[in-house]
């Protein structure tokens, strides 16, 4: 032990002669072993961002949505049906996927949703109309900033009320409570009776669903939207009328717990039902698809637990790379004192103490380097701050950037797990001794009498 | 009575012979060589260049094994030796002070004389004692005061002197010198010729390899080497 201590005593004194070099060839494993840990912490932030997401969705929640079907089948029915294409879910899917009818289901949430212009005075904002029952701002985490929610008494009185977003208020209404007025919509009025908090922008999640903006929306109660505006949405589209008939948007299903099953193990069975239920009712048209966040959960686990091998073995190479720079060295340093050697070794030293002592100093080179990447790798969320601190200040100046990709850069945290500083220490130690060996044998394999005579 | 004869020498050669290979062409650098060295002799090897002194030397100082012939050192045939055991035992009986005194450049003036400690046969770690005597061997040399100072600090005939008192640390059976006033001016020769005489009047045994006559002269005895073979071996006093 305590000759061990020498021995490394005698390697930093060693190094310490070429201060410079030795620096810069740690600065190579310092690199190394930090992307290392920063590359696994960001991914963790990542997969922790993405699991939070689906989670969001509710993971007890089963999503059907509609769904244009595609060209072909769009272009029968628009020449059969006077150019209105009809698609998507019906009232009576919601009626199909109900409590009564599938058992497990706690509450079936529809809503439809139209982008329309929202007038108040000479104000305009376009936003989306969201026609939605009660349960829509529970499920969505949407909170109340003024006034109240839509009631199922709204419904039943087909009320011609709105519940705004804060951002659609200000707009509409700066420096005025909006509360009591009226706002107008297709030339009806609405009048508003509460307004919500700001919330988050969610992000698209894979493939299956579009990231979500709240602040530009309006919510009026969905039987009302569904009397007064009707089913039909027509749209102008560069010169041509494109004309959509949609009964519903979406249906949120909320799949509650029995007596003997958790909420958690009956989402993806009931999911099976949902679909064959939608299969049937739609007679096999592909005009909806089912979201389950449970099984995106999954594949968000799945593609994140991939996307982490992949950073980390990046990261790895450049450990690697450090690796190499160290065996350049060494076999430089080696080379470089050859003299020193054959000295040594005529002064006693075994062909055992050459290689112990070289690989020391290449182990104490790398290891140094190591803790310093760890320290480094330990800093990573402060670091990572900021470079979103610098994101910020280019991304405003310059292009506008899709508000889900700057919500999911913002709001990740690299999560350092202790057990990957441990992992990079011991990594670089380890290619410390792999790229060491060869050095350290070739020195110790030094003809005495012909490293002596070494210029 | 081998035994008896062997304790009263630091060194026997006996028939050394010393062949390199170099490709084809075989160079006979030593070609059967026979030599006493008893305990306390002061002996200087002359000869001209590529005579073979730096050859005999180096298998004197155990770096090399022999083609042929035995060497006999403090009661050890070394011409079969392991490479540890070489390196051990130049560790213990050898010390080695060269014509361009090989410090090691990064170490101060002790930690130059404590290097051999390091491959002692125990590998115990340098205790106080050790410093001690590393401390008072570089007085020995006249480095009093210079302890701490890096090789880079010292003019050469310093440097050498630091090299006698890392040869004497071990307490060698003999001190093998290569030349060792060669890069010295003759002030300086004469006072590093002064502590080998006076090492050798404390009954140790030195072999160096020299060109110059008023060194040699010096030695108790020279043996003048030729085409690999000794040519003539005597005791000189000048
Ligand atoms: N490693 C080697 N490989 C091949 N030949 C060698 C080697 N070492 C020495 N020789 C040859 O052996 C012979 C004796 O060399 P050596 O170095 O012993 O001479 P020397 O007497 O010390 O000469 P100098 O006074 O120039 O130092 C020379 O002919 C030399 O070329
Ligand atoms: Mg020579």
């Amino acid at each position: 032990m305590f000759r061990l201590l020498r021995t490394i005593n005698l390697a930093v004194k060693s190094l310490l002669l070429h201060k410079l070099r030795s620096s810069l060839t740690m600065l190579g494993i310092v690199f190394g072993v930090f992307s290392v840990i920063a590359m696994l912490a960001i991914g963790e932030g990542a997969s922790k961002q993405a699991q939070d997401q689906v989670l969001e969705l509710g993971a007890t929640n089963i999503i059907v949505r509609s769904v244009k079907p595609p060209e072909q089948a769009s272009s029968t029915t628009a020449s059969s049906n006077s150019f209105i294409l009809r698609y998507g879910l019906l009232r009576e899917d919601l009626k199909l996927l109900s409590k009564e009818n599938i058992s497990g289901i706690e509450r079936s949430i529809p809503i439809r949703e139209v982008s329309a212009p929202v007038r108040y005075r000479h104000r305009e904002m376009n936003c989306r109309v969201v026609g939605c029952t009660s349960g829509y701002f529970e499920t969505n985490n949407l909170n109340l900033r003024d006034g109240r929610f839509i009631t199922e008494h709204d419904q039943v009185k087909i009320d011609t009320i709105a519940v705004v977003a804060a951002q659609v208020a200000e707009t509409l209404f700066p420096g005025e409570d909006p509360i009591g007025k009226s706002v107008q919509i297709n030339g009806e009025y609405y009048e508003i009776r509460g307004i919500t908090r700001t919330r988050g922008a969610t992000a698209a999640i894979g493939g299956s669903l579009s990231g979500q903006d709240y602040n530009k929306d309006i919510y009026i109660p969905l039987k009302t939207m569904q009397v007064r505006m009707g089913d039909d949405n027509i749209q102008r589209k560069q010169g041509s009328f494109s004309a959509e008939s949609i009964q519903l948007h979406q249906i949120t299903l909320q799949i509650s717990g029995t007596e003997d099953k958790k909420a958690e193990d009956l989402v993806i069975p009931i999911s099976e039902v949902v679909r064959e239920t939608m299969e049937i009712n739609h007679k096999g048209k592909k005009d909806w698809s089912i979201i389950v966040p449970m099984e995106l959960l999954e594949q968000a686990k799945q593609i994140q637990l991939i996307f982490n091998l992949v950073l980390g073995s990046i990261a790895a190479i450049s450990l690697v790379v450090g690796g190499i720079g160290i065996m350049n060295i060494m076999l430089a340093t080696v080379t470089e004192r050859t003299r020193e050697i054959g000295v040594r070794r005529a002064l006693g030293a075994r062909q055992r103490d050459i290689i112990e002592q070289f690989l020391v100093e290449t182990i104490v080179l790398s290891g140094v380097g190591g803790a310093i990447g760890m320290l480094l790798g330990w800093l990573t969320p402060q670091i990572f701050s900021g470079t979103q601190w610098v994101y910020n200040k280019i991304s405003s100046k310059t292009v506008e950037v899709d508000a889900g990709f700057n919500n999911m850069f913002a709001d990740l945290t690299p999560d350092v797990q202790p057990w990957t500083l441990g992992l990079a220490f011991g990594i670089s130690v380890g290619i410390g001794i792999i790229f060491g060996v060869y050095p350290a044998m070739s020195a110790a394999r030094l003809d005495p009498i012909e490293a002596l005579r070494h210029e | 009575m081998t035994q008896a004869v062997e304790t009263q020498f630091a060194a026997r050669v006996i028939e050394l012979h010393k062949h390199y290979y170099l490709g084809e062409i075989v160079v006979h650098a030593l070609r059967g060589v026979n030599l006493d060295f008893p305990k306390g002799d002061f002996v200087a090897i002359m000869g001209s260049s590529g005579s073979g002194k730096s050859t005999l030397l180096n298998l004197l100082g155990a770096l090399d094994r022999p083609t042929g012939g035995q060497y006999i050192l403090g009661g050890f045939d070394v011409s079969k030796m392991t490479d540890n055991d070489l390196s051990d035992i130049r560790n213990r009986l050898i010390g080695f002070i060269f014509q361009s005194y090989n410090l090691i450049p990064q170490y101060t003036v002790l930690e130059n004389i404590e290097v051999p400690l390091h491959y002692r046969d125990s590998r115990q770690p340098i205790d106080s004692e050790d410093r001690d005597r590393c401390e008072h061997l570089a007085k020995l040399v006249g480095l009093d005061g210079r302890f701490d100072h890096k090789p880079f600090q010292l003019s050469g005939g310093q440097q050498q002197r630091v090299a006698i008192a890392r040869a004497l640390v071990n307490n060698p059976e003999i001190i093998l010198a290569d030349e060792p006033t060669g890069n010295l001016d003759s002030k300086t020769e004469e006072e590093i010729m002064q502590i080998l005489l006076d090492l050798n009047a404390e009954g140790r045994t030195i072999i160096m390899v020299t060109h110059e006559d008023n060194v040699a002269k010096l030695a108790k005895r020279q043996i003048h080497m030729k085409d690999g073979q000794v040519a003539g071996d005597g005791l000189f006093r000048g």
